[in-house]
């Protein structure tokens, strides 16, 4: 009799539990419905569900570094090296900062007359920072092999930014076109033919000149 | 004794259910006729798969409006928002898929963005990060280049904007605020000194919503310089730009 009451008690007492454990088996949703049972026999609350976005990685960013040719009108063709930012807002459009530099070489004029000298060595050094936006024009895949293909995308990209050369600052214009190549989904190769253009007057005439720049990027997206 | 061992069992595995339910990737089951599989984040990349009604998607990543999925006989590929987002949950319930509206330009907290515009003749460059506080106040602290024909400079400022009709599709603000700005005479001009100054700037400016992150934003600005000579200066700005909110 005595086990009998026992199992009887320990019966209801596992029920107990079991009933309190089950919102966690049936699913994730919380309720937080009072229970006022004693207010109305008819429970007008509706039982809210509590929405947790999922969290799904995003990499919309893009950083970089890259080094090329750049083509200094008037101050030969040199490296150049710098990084970019990218935050793309939609499959289409991204915006784009750059920062880069390079060491210009002499002018024809200073090489032909033999010891003119037109700038020092500090002021040879150009550095330009740019903030663009960029389209993505013909997106496609790349094959590699028989078994491989890459993502990419042809782009363009137009903008402002400045150009620090010879102790001066000048406003500049910045177009260009790109390929992008993606290795995975987080690393892409960039290649990059971009023309900066500003109005200087170093050479004694005001001019627009144009100062071409090549070059090759890796970009992480994060 | 046996049963005993049973439920407490049972109720172990429940209760880790709840704890650890969270797999490491968001599921879905697709409910249209079929969900398209593009090879890339892009509605120009080629569709290549079709994964039909009923089948369990994982969601990786994301980039800009695009998913990247993987079904369960392991094939990966990219899905549109449009199309995910009539897709339900294993449970039933339906997917939440974040994309930015009107609401969440509404309520927006941050806001960075890039204005290009004329500072007294000369181009000014801006960039700048805005906090909202509330739907009508926030702050905003700018950082700006300008280029001139005879002088370059910089100016930083703070500002707090008052935005009276929030909810109007081009919305107008009104800008107060100060700040410092550095004049650089031009080298190949005769030797004239760098100057600091601070400023205190008074505006105001339109900001129009395009859609997703994206906004339009110009706006009209009137410095004050506090010179060190006898008289103060006054400078009118005007620029636009685009922005983003988060």
């Amino acid at each position: 009799m005595e086990s009998r009451l026992r199992s009887i008690l320990l019966r209801t007492v596992l029920l107990i539990i079991v009933v309190g454990a089950l919102p966690g088996c049936a699913s994730k949703l919380t309720t937080d419905s009072g229970d006022d049972a004693e207010s109305s026999v008819i429970e007008p609350e509706v039982s809210r569900r509590q929405i947790e976005p999922p969290k799904i990685n995003t990499n919309d960013f893009e950083i970089g570094a890259y080094a090329g040719l750049m083509s200094v009108e008037d101050f030969g063709s040199n490296a150049v090296y710098g990084a970019s930012l990218a935050y793309h807002m939609s499959e289409h459009f991204f915006f784009q900062g750059n920062y880069g530099q390079t060491d210009t070489s002499e002018t024809s004029f200073e090489v032909l007359s033999g010891g003119a000298q037109l700038l020092t060595d500090d002021q040879r050094q150009l550095s330009y920072y740019d903030l663009l936006i960029g389209y993505n024009l013909l997106p496609g895949e790349a094959f590699v092999g028989s078994s491989r293909s890459f993502n990419s995308a042809m782009y363009m990209v137009a903008g402002v930014g400045n150009t620090d050369f010879a102790d001066d600052k000048f406003f500049t214009l910045v177009f260009g076109a790109g390929y992008r190549m993606l290795l995975w989904d987080y690393l892409a190769v960039n290649f990059d033919v971009r023309d900066h253009m500003f109005d200087s007057d170093l050479l004694g005439t005001d001019k627009t000149t144009h100062n071409i720049e090549f070059k090759v990027g890796m970009t992480f997206f994060f | 004794m046996k049963n005993l061992t049973a439920m407490l069992l049972l109720i172990l595995l429940c209760a880790s259910a709840a704890a650890y339910g969270k797999d490491r990737f968001y599921k879905v089951v697709v409910q249209d006729a079929y969900i398209e599989m593009h090879t890339g984040p892009g509605g120009g990349y080629p569709v290549f798969h079709v994964v039909d009604r009923g089948e369990l998607l994982e969601v990786h990543k994301r980039h800009t409006d695009w998913f990247k999925v993987k079904t369960q006989k392991g094939i990966s590929g990219w899905v549109g928002a449009e199309q995910l987002a009539r897709t339900l949950e294993p449970d039933g319930s339906p997917t939440i898929i974040k994309r930015p509206s009107r609401d969440d330009f509404l309520a927006r907290r941050w806001e960075a963005g890039v204005q290009l515009g004329d500072f007294d003749g000369a181009n000014v460059i801006s960039t700048y990060v805005a906090y909202q506080f509330t739907e009508n106040i926030s702050t905003e602290l700018w950082g700006s280049h300008l280029s001139g024909d005879f002088s370059d400079g910089w100016m930083l400022n703070a500002n707090i904007v008052h935005q009276p009709f929030p909810a109007w599709r081009i919305s107008p603000f009104f800008t107060l605020g100060t700040g410092v700005l550095h004049i650089q005479p031009k080298a190949t001009l005769v030797q004239v000194e760098d100057r600091t100054d601070q400023e205190a700037h008074a505006g105001f400016g339109v900001r129009a919503h395009l859609g997703r992150r994206f906004m339009l934003r110009a706006e009209y600005k009137s410095y004050v310089v506090f010179t060190s000579r006898d008289e103060n200066e006054e400078v009118d700005e005007w620029k636009a730009g685009f922005a983003v909110f988060f």
